[in-house]
């Protein structure tokens, strides 16, 4: 392998216009398998969902999965693509021990669904991402490389479990984008972050990037400043985070400046992302183009969609994210950069959800965009991800509205939900968590502080009102934190005659 | 069209996957040439605004209900595998990723 | 006259009254396997105990009282191309040498279903590719009437099974003659369906816009009744067709031509054509007319380029089909000695695995399908294909049928071809076009060319589900002949 020599990412930008490329692979959720009955668990042990049709007996043959079809429909929709009237399956051959057939059944100038956009946002811009294609295909088989270290370089051999094969696989296509300058590893990652919600909302998909269920592969080119002529493009693969993804075509970005400002030419090639060093390394270089020699799968007939059905599929899809969170900014009357800070951390369902179980909106936010991303960062997971739910956080904020606990104590009943103690109401029982309202016993503490600080407490008699702070931080202190400091203070004030 | 080349037919059976002999590679290129002649006739007819046809009849939108049917046990899936290993079919090492 | 001499619908007839026992008829049949297979070679496989098991359990239904079918208890010899759970499925091929696969053909389930005694599975040209049997790696199979020849393909183990009286009824595909050819040969009736009429589930693929099962037998009611017990819809095949199958038994019992257009297809005539094969032709057109059939001739000019077309896209389409033979799940593997990887012991096995007929197709496919041949060649072909449609549409304006020479010669001398692809794919001439355009067809026996003294068959093309007009022209002949002949085609076969 040769030494590359990188280039910093800001200098690359400076010189060269990178031009990006997704193409997403999603599996769909079907019950069974593209062409035949198997299932479609991930997980199940080798070679359990297998039949005559997914393993390529000969002899089989497949029948289109009538869900896949409107699922992809469906997803075409979403992305306002156009539907094709009339297309075909095709086969695209070439051989590997992990495609049972040794050619994929796929779309090659056909697609399902053709010439639509999505839109996303980054830095609080919104950026229109076109969509060349939508198209549906069947996956591959799982090898398992022996000897070598498990990888395919240097292995023995390899095992092969169909259990994958024949599952539907719906790609998307975007046309090459462009003009996005610096922001480029940002805008890839927030395609594939709205691609991701855009499948979740359809319900098509579980999308789980690190199963597999979903997988980006990263084109990527630099063009020189003021020239007009792209260059040529590397395509990346086995990019299985949304994070990788971003960091992914940072590297791309700086490693192909590297190659071209000393000269190099770049090898239109398949490459590697490897989640480690957060690098590429070359896969397989194609000496000689591959010739897929595509042509119409004869054993399905063309697929023309009832126009109603597809006006029926429109009708009834689910509200889209990007819709979504364009009512719900006005709901809850946000700024466009107090918006797109929840998006990012994915607050937004989160924050929609605890609004539903009765909170405040801007309660609701408060606590997750707050104290809880907060925790969530501390402890490296995600938002979606903490031990509470919308429900417990709304409970909590009704808590706080109702005068029953403060900042403070909410925050130690959060704590306590995340430590598994139960729900808000259990926790506070359990920790004794609760604002001393009670005024009688506050009048006693209130007393009992004065007479323990008599010099603060003639100051205040003076006229120094500033002073009462250390008389109530001391009422806070005897009462563990839980009298409601504002009354605490008037009270002070009141009895030492200052108010 | 001219008849195929020997380069050709190692070209075609690189990619068809077929180990051929020197001495095969003549033969078919002599045998293929003659086919591909005779075949290259389909270019005196059908003319641009004719449409193909890739089935026999045209027929559209049959597809299959997304049920689940009984898959085979791994035994009888692997019964004719040549190498089978754990479940699994064992194959050579593989040269190149796709 | 013996058991083997008699009809299927005989044979049902006489299992069903009781007169004689399922287990009898398959018994006499494996008895006339193992007394002529040998020098006809029509078996890969003969599945005695599994036959004589079947059969016993019709005895026992019988005995029990259950209505069976038309055909229960009837032998069958089975082309080695449909999958079998209990028997090896090959394809005539070393790469799928002692393949048993874990399902069967709906074909063959429906046998099954139906009561049909699988005796085995016979010969064919390997995957189906060629008109001889001389392609399959386990050696041909022979014409009943001259051993020295063949008896047409790739269907030919089936056809010679039949014509040597080893079975009553035999399975075939065609899917560029290679039912009708060698039925013509032999001096059977050999039907290949409309396309989708019957199930390819489990018919290891040649060409798949092509492929499609059908029956051999030596009269027309046998072939009918073994179409309806076959055919019809399956979900398993996309390409299926969902209606119900024609009026195929009816049309064969009603024979009749009576006001009947039919079209002489212009083309199909001339050089290239034995004389004794068109004398018989030109017989059977004036023994139409004499019945009351309106005998005109038609045109149909794209029926010329149907053979280039036909050996474009057949091949492009197995090049693909055959890509899964390829050492890893299955079959054949060759050459796996722990340092080689997939990609050679793949190239390795289907070098040893397959014949050169076999060969000379995937490379023709390949080079047909690859970038910068494809328009030129499959995409012209699949225009050709549009044009034979339309010429086949504008016929059945004018006329309910079309009639041609099954294949311009009589059964050539094994080895005379051999090694001349051209020339054998000559024999598929008349053929194709039904195949291309999805039609019914059928050859019927119309007597044996002076010069040889070999059966000469008539072709019968319908249009798209219209099978039972090719029955019932077929069975109109058949009576025609049976009284100028005083007996079927088949009684003048030499013994041997």
């Amino acid at each position: 392998m040769t030494v590359e020599t990188l280039t910093s990412y800001d200098q690359a930008l400076t010189r060269y216009e990178p031009v990006l490329g997704m193409e997403t692979h999603v599996e769909l959720g079907t019950a069974s398998k593209m062409f035949c009955g198997c299932p479609t668990t991930f997980g199940a042990p080798p070679n359990t969902q297998v039949c005559p049709v997914c393993l390529g007996l000969p002899g089989s043959l497949p029948v289109a999965n009538a869900m896949a079809i409107e699922s992809t429909i469906r997803i075409g929709l979403a992305l306002n693509c156009s539907i094709a009237s009339w297309c075909r399956f095709a086969r695209k051959n070439y051989f590997y021990p992990d495609m049972p057939k040794n050619y994929q059944i796929s779309q090659y100038d056909e697609p399902l669904c053709s010439d639509g956009y999505l839109d996303v946002e980054v830095g609080g811009e919104t950026i229109r991402i076109e969509i060349e294609r939508v198209h549906l295909e069947e996956d591959t088989g799982k090898s398992t490389h022996m000897g070598g270290a498990g990888r395919i370089q240097g292995a023995d051999y390899s095992l092969v479990d169909y259990n994958r094969a024949g599952i539907p696989l719906v790609e998307i296509v975007t046309k090459p984008i462009t003009g996005t300058g610096a922001l480029v590893p940002e805008v890839a990652r927030a395609y594939a972050t709205e691609l991701r919600e855009v499948m979740r909302s359809l319900g098509v998909s579980d999308v789980r990037m690190e199963e597999g269920s979903m997988r980006c592969d990263v084109n990527l080119s630099l063009m020189p400043r003021g020239s007009s002529t792209w260059g040529t493009r590397t395509e990346t693969k086995n990019v299985n985070s949304l994070r990788s993804v971003e960091r992914a075509v940072r590297s791309e970005v700086e490693r192909q400046a590297g190659v071209l400002d000393a000269g190099g030419r770049i090898v239109q090639e398949t490459r590697h992302f490897h989640e480690e060093t957060g690098t590429t390394t070359p896969g397989r270089s194609k000496e000689e183009a591959q010739d897929y020699r595509y042509f119409p799968e004869p054993d399905l007939l063309p697929i023309a969609p009832d126009p109603a059905w597809i006006e029926e599929l429109r009708a009834t899809l689910p509200e889209l994210p990007s819709t979504r969170r364009r009512r719900l900014q006005a709901e809850w009357s946000l700024s466009d950069l107090d918006m797109a800070a929840m998006h990012n951390i994915g607050a937004i369902p989160l924050v929609e959800q605890t609004v539903a179980a009765g909170a405040p909106a801007a309660d609701a936010r408060k606590w997750w965009m707050g104290e809880l991303a907060r925790r969530a960062n501390e402890s490296g997971v995600a938002l979606s991800d903490l031990a509470i739910t919308p429900g417990q956080v709304a409970r909590v904020g009704a808590l706080v509205a109702e005068g029953a606990l403060n900042d403070k104590l909410a925050r130690q009943v959060i704590e306590g939900v995340l430590a598994g103690e139960g729900d808000p109401d259990a926790v506070v029982a359990a920790r004794g968590l609760k604002i001393v309202s009670d005024e009688g016993a506050l009048s006693a503490i209130v007393d009992q502080v004065i007479a323990e600080n008599a010099d603060a407490a003639e100051k205040v008699r003076n006229g120094k009102v500033a002073a009462a702070g250390a008389l109530v931080g001391a009422v806070m202190k005897a009462s563990r934190g839980q009298a409601d400091a504002g009354r605490a203070r008037a009270l002070i004030l009141e009895k030492l005659g200052a108010s | 069209m001219s008849a195929i080349t020997r380069d050709e037919v190692a070209h075609l059976a690189r990619l068809s996957r077929l180990a051929l002999t020197e001495d095969e590679l003549d033969h078919f290129a002599a045998q293929l040439g003659v086919i591909l002649e005779s075949v290259a006739r389909v270019s005196e007819v059908a003319a641009d605004d004719i449409p193909p046809s890739s089935h026999a009849l045209p027929l559209t939108n049959v597809f299959r209900p997304d049920e689940r049917q009984p898959s085979l046990t791994p035994d009888q899936a692997l019964a004719g595998a040549p190498a089978p290993e754990e479940n699994r079919f064992r194959v050579p090492r593989i040269l190149e990723e796709e | 006259m013996t058991l083997i001499h008699k009809s299927a619908a005989e044979l049902a007839a006489l299992i069903a009254s009781g007169e004689v026992s399922a287990v009898e008829v398959s018994r006499a049949h494996l008895d006339r396997i193992a007394e002529v297979d040998e020098q006809v070679g029509a078996f890969l496989h003969v599945a005695e105990d599994a036959a004589l098991a079947q059969a016993r359990a019709v005895d026992a239904r019988r005995a029990a009282g259950e209505e069976l079918g038309p055909l229960a208890g009837v032998p069958i010899a089975h082309k080695d191309v449909f999958a079998t759970t209990d028997m090896p499925t090959t394809c005539g091929s070393k790469i799928l040498e002692g393949w048993r696969p874990p399902y069967d053909a709906t074909v063959t389930r429906r046998l099954r279903e139906a009561g049909l005694v699988i005796l085995g599975k016979t010969n064919m040209d390997e995957f189906a590719m060629g008109s001889s049997t001389e392609n399959s790696a386990f050696g041909p199979s022979r014409n009943p009437w001259d051993l020295s020849r063949v008896p047409g393909g790739s269907s030919g183990g089936s056809s010679a099974a039949v014509a040597a009286f080893e079975a009553p009824l035999s399975t075939g595909t065609d899917t560029g003659g290679s039912i009708r050819q060698p039925a013509a040969v032999t001096g059977l009736v050999g039907m290949k369906p409309t396309y989708g009429g019957s199930s390819r589930y489990g018919v290891v693929a040649f060409a798949s816009s092509l492929d499609t099962p059908g029956p051999f037998a030596r009269n027309v009611l046998d072939a009918a009744l073994l179409h309806a017990v076959f055919s019809g819809h399956d979900p398993r095949d996309s390409t299926s067709i969902d209606a119900p199958v024609p009026p195929v038994v009816e049309a064969a019992r009603q024979a009749s031509v009576e006001g009947l257009r039919v079209g002489v297809v212009n083309e199909f005539s001339g050089e290239g054509y034995q004389p004794g094969v068109l004398a018989r032709f030109h017989e059977a057109c004036a023994l139409l007319e004499e019945f009351g059939a309106k005998v005109v001739e038609v045109s149909c000019p794209s029926f010329r380029y149907a053979m280039p077309a036909y050996y474009l896209i057949a091949p492009s389409e197995c090049s693909s089909n055959l890509a899964r033979f390829d050492a890893m799940r299955f079959g054949l593997r060759v050459g796996d000695d722990g340092t080689r990887s997939a990609e050679e012991v793949m190239a390795l096995t289907r070098a040893a695995g397959f014949g050169p007929e076999v060969k000379r197709r995937i490379m023709i496919g390949t080079y047909a399908l690859s970038s910068g041949y494809y328009d030129a060649y499959y995409g012209q072909a699949q225009k050709v294909r549009t044009l034979i449609t339309r010429d086949f549409t504008a016929a059945f304006e004018q006329v309910d049928v079309l009639i041609s020479p099954t294949t311009p010669t009589t059964a050539f001398p094994i080895g005379e071809r051999a090694d001349d692809p051209m020339a054998m794919y000559l024999a598929d001439l008349c053929t194709i076009p039904a195949n291309l355009a999805g039609n019914a067809a059928i050859s019927v026996p119309c007597g044996l060319a002076d010069e040889d003294g070999m059966p000469v068959g008539l072709q019968i093309m319908a249009p798209v589900l219209g099978d039972d007009r090719c029955y019932r022209v077929g069975a109109a002949l058949e009576a025609a002949y049976r009284d100028r002949w005083g007996g079927s085609l088949l009684e003048k076969a030499p013994a041997f």
